[in-house]
């Protein structure tokens, strides 16, 4: 015992081997976690980006469920009954007031739903009226971005992968559309297709969803890849010079291979982030369109037009320029932090 | 090990352009004109400097490189047509260097295995394919409960076991080691060795081993190499390149393996060489080495020195070979 002064002298009977199921336990305590998961757990843990998760699911979500049930919709003028002359009290109601014909019914006891927001100009319910127009703007914010994701996500990453004199061309000619002015060339695109799209489109299914905001999808495909493209050919670039994709081309792989396997995983991390920063983006652009009258056609309503045309009543009505533009700000604002969050959760230097 | 040459490197040379300026653009001569055979079932070794080829060497024989000239026979078949690449890719792999890098973060341990399986369609079933990557796994020492980790989660001499099961995944009969033990700790490097050679036996794997770790290097190779700014100096069996090298460059390589014998390491006098290796953008004029060469003379400078077998089996490329030993 005392051969070792200073090591602790250990007693071998107080040790029992471990039986197979206590080894089974050892074995199943940490299960394999993926790169996807571990993203998931930090996103949740971290309390803005959840909160703006919510937010921007609770808008999406009401955006796309209350016009099923609301009972006025959002070309409806409520003071234009049939076989009788316009009701002139429903136009420009103030939240919570109601038109001439309503009050009569509910002095007989009928339950009227109430103008949350009141009406607008021509006496629609303006309640609704945001709600369609926040489904709109976050539809086309949604598929601007994948549009804006699948075009420079295919041409990023082939100009990253092949190089050389392909990736010069690709290059160039995303220079050259980087350097046009960007609203410039929204505004002429928008204007342009909205004339020729027309009577291309008439009798598609693509008409019902008006020539307005096809142009303006196309005016995105067209104008805002070429950030995306930039950022893929980046990932690319750098991620092509790694040994596992040596390694892949070794067992003769192919470039297709390559790019879906190794290269587009790896970098998805970045593609989620700047897709998630891309769609306030594109609803900006679909407002200020809106706004200068590129946007939706009338009667439907998107944010921007909403804020337009209640411009005009500015100083009398100032609730509806300020409804529309709250709604802007708290969707762009939750969508930014939310980004920010799938940044920090999934940026790849902060996983070891 | 037959006497067959299992696959054969006639004068191989890779040149890299390198822009010196906007439209100036100089060659790089990373390799050579190189030659050499490896038997089947032999385990050549290749060693030299930082930058001397080594790797490229290897890479070009693979086609990861598009050699500039010469030519790879391998089992009399020459490798070249596009088709032939892709025949040859199911009989050739790799190891690399950095298993860190070499082993893609976003898969799992049985997708990287299984990634040869799948570009070649090596399977019929998605059962067969699962058996066939935890034979693999058990080949190199993994357990079938890895299989569904990320390579972040294994320790380094781990991930270098799963890179070299993803090189058996084909069946190979030749594999490239391109430093496969120079990231390891020493113990490790030690395991790694000793399955390379295990997996030698039972495969009947032909090995081209780089490497710039003399030690190990002896110990796993029946033949060495030794390469100098892209040519190659010195090839002779194993023990006769230790015992008896006779370039001068070979000398002084060997000299600065460390002996772990204090007394016999104060014995051993180092050759030292002068200067740094020359850039291979500006390679010396006649025999590369003879800037650092203590015997050069003016014939070095004149002509370059042809790799000639002084010996049976034993290359040397010096114009002074029989003068100076």
């Amino acid at each position: 015992m005392n051969k070792r002064p200073f090591s602790m002298q250990v007693d071998l009977d107080m040790f029992t081997p471990a039986s197979d199921k206590e080894k089974e336990y050892l074995v199943k305590m940490r299960p394999s976690s993926t790169f996807f998961k571990d993203g998931v757990k930090r996103l949740i843990k971290n309390k803005i980006a959840s909160i703006s998760l919510l937010l921007v699911v609770i808008v999406a979500l009401a955006s796309i469920i209350l016009p099923m049930f609301w009972p006025y919709s959002y070309d409806q003028q409520l003071g234009l009954q049939p076989g009788k002359p316009v009701d002139p009290s429903y136009n420009n109601l103030a939240p919570f007031e109601y038109g001439r014909t309503e009050m009569k019914l509910m002095e007989e006891g009928v339950e009227i739903f109430p103008h949350l927001f009141g009406t607008d100009a021509l006496g629609r319910d303006y309640f609704i009226r945001v709600v369609y127009g926040t489904r709109i703007s976050l539809a086309v914010g949604f598929f601007a971005s994948i549009i804006v994701l699948l075009i420079g996500m295919t041409i990023g990453s082939i100009a990253g992968y092949m190089g050389g004199k392909v990736d010069l061309v690709i290059m160039r000619i995303v220079d050259i559309i980087y350097s046009l002015p960007d609203m410039l060339m929204v505004i002429l695109l928008s204007s342009v297709l909205k004339v020729s799209l027309g009577p291309v489109i008439a009798g598609t299914v693509l008409e019902k969803i008006g020539s307005n905001i096809i142009s303006l999808f196309i005016v995105f495909g067209v104008l805002y890849w070429v950030s995306m493209s930039r950022l893929i050919r980046g990932q690319i670039l750098s991620l092509r010079e790694q040994e596992y994709v040596l390694a892949a081309r070794a067992t003769g792989a192919k470039g297709s291979w390559i790019i879906t396997k190794h290269l587009i995983p790896n970098s998805i991390s970045v593609v989620i982030i700047s897709t998630a920063l891309q769609i306030p983006n594109a609803i900006f652009t679909e407002s200020y369109l809106s706004f200068l009258g590129l946007g939706v056609n009338a009667p439907m309503p998107s944010l921007g037009s909403l804020a337009s045309e209640a411009l005009k009543g500015m100083s009398s009505y100032p609730h509806r320029l300020v409804i529309p533009a709250i709604v802007i700000s708290i969707i762009v604002l939750s969508l930014n932090l939310l980004g920010d969050g799938l940044r920090d959760a999934f940026d790849p230097k902060l996983n070891g | 090990m037959s006497n067959k040459p299992l696959i054969e490197v006639n004068g191989l040379s890779k040149y890299f352009d390198v822009n010196t300026g906007l439209f100036k653009s100089k060659k790089l001569k990373a390799v050579d004109n190189v030659s050499f055979s490896i038997k089947k079932g032999e385990t050549l070794g290749l060693v030299g400097e930082s930058g001397c080829g080594k790797t490229t060497v290897g890479r070009t024989i693979l086609h990861l490189y598009n050699p500039t000239s010469g030519e790879i026979v391998y089992d009399g078949k020459k490798i070249k047509s596009k088709e032939s690449i892709e025949e040859f890719r199911r009989h050739a792999t790799m190891v690399f260097q950095d298993p860190y890098s070499s082993l893609n973060p976003r898969m799992t341990v049985s997708d990287i295995i299984g990634e040869p399986l799948d570009v070649h369609k090596l399977y019929s079933s998605k059962k067969e394919r699962e058996e066939k990557i935890l034979e693999l796994m058990s080949h190199v020492g993994l357990n079938s409960e890895h299989a569904s980790r990320y390579a972040h989660e294994f320790s380094g001499g781990q991930r270098q076991r799963i890179g070299i099961a993803r090189s058996l995944a084909v069946n190979p009969d030749f594999i490239v080691c391109d430093e496969p033990v120079s990231a390891l700790d020493v113990s490790i490097q030690a395991q790694v060795i000793n399955m390379f050679e295990d997996l030698q036996d039972k495969m009947g794997l032909t090995y081209l081993f780089i490497a710039h770790d003399l030690l190990v290097v002896r110990h796993i190779s029946d033949r060495i190499a030794v390469m100098y700014l892209g040519r190659m100096v010195e090839l002779a069996d194993a023990s006769e390149i230790y015992d008896r090298p006779l370039h001068p460059y070979s000398k002084s390589l060997l000299s600065a393996v460390p002996v772990p014998d204090p007394k016999i390491a104060r014995e051993n006098k180092r050759i030292v060489l002068e200067g740094d290796i020359p850039s291979p953008l500006n390679a010396p004029s006649g025999c590369p080495f003879r800037t650092r060469c203590p015997y050069a003379t003016e014939q070095c400078a004149a002509s370059m020195p042809e790799f000639k077998e002084v010996e049976p089996g034993h290359f040397v490329a010096c114009h002074r070979v029989g003068e100076i030993n």
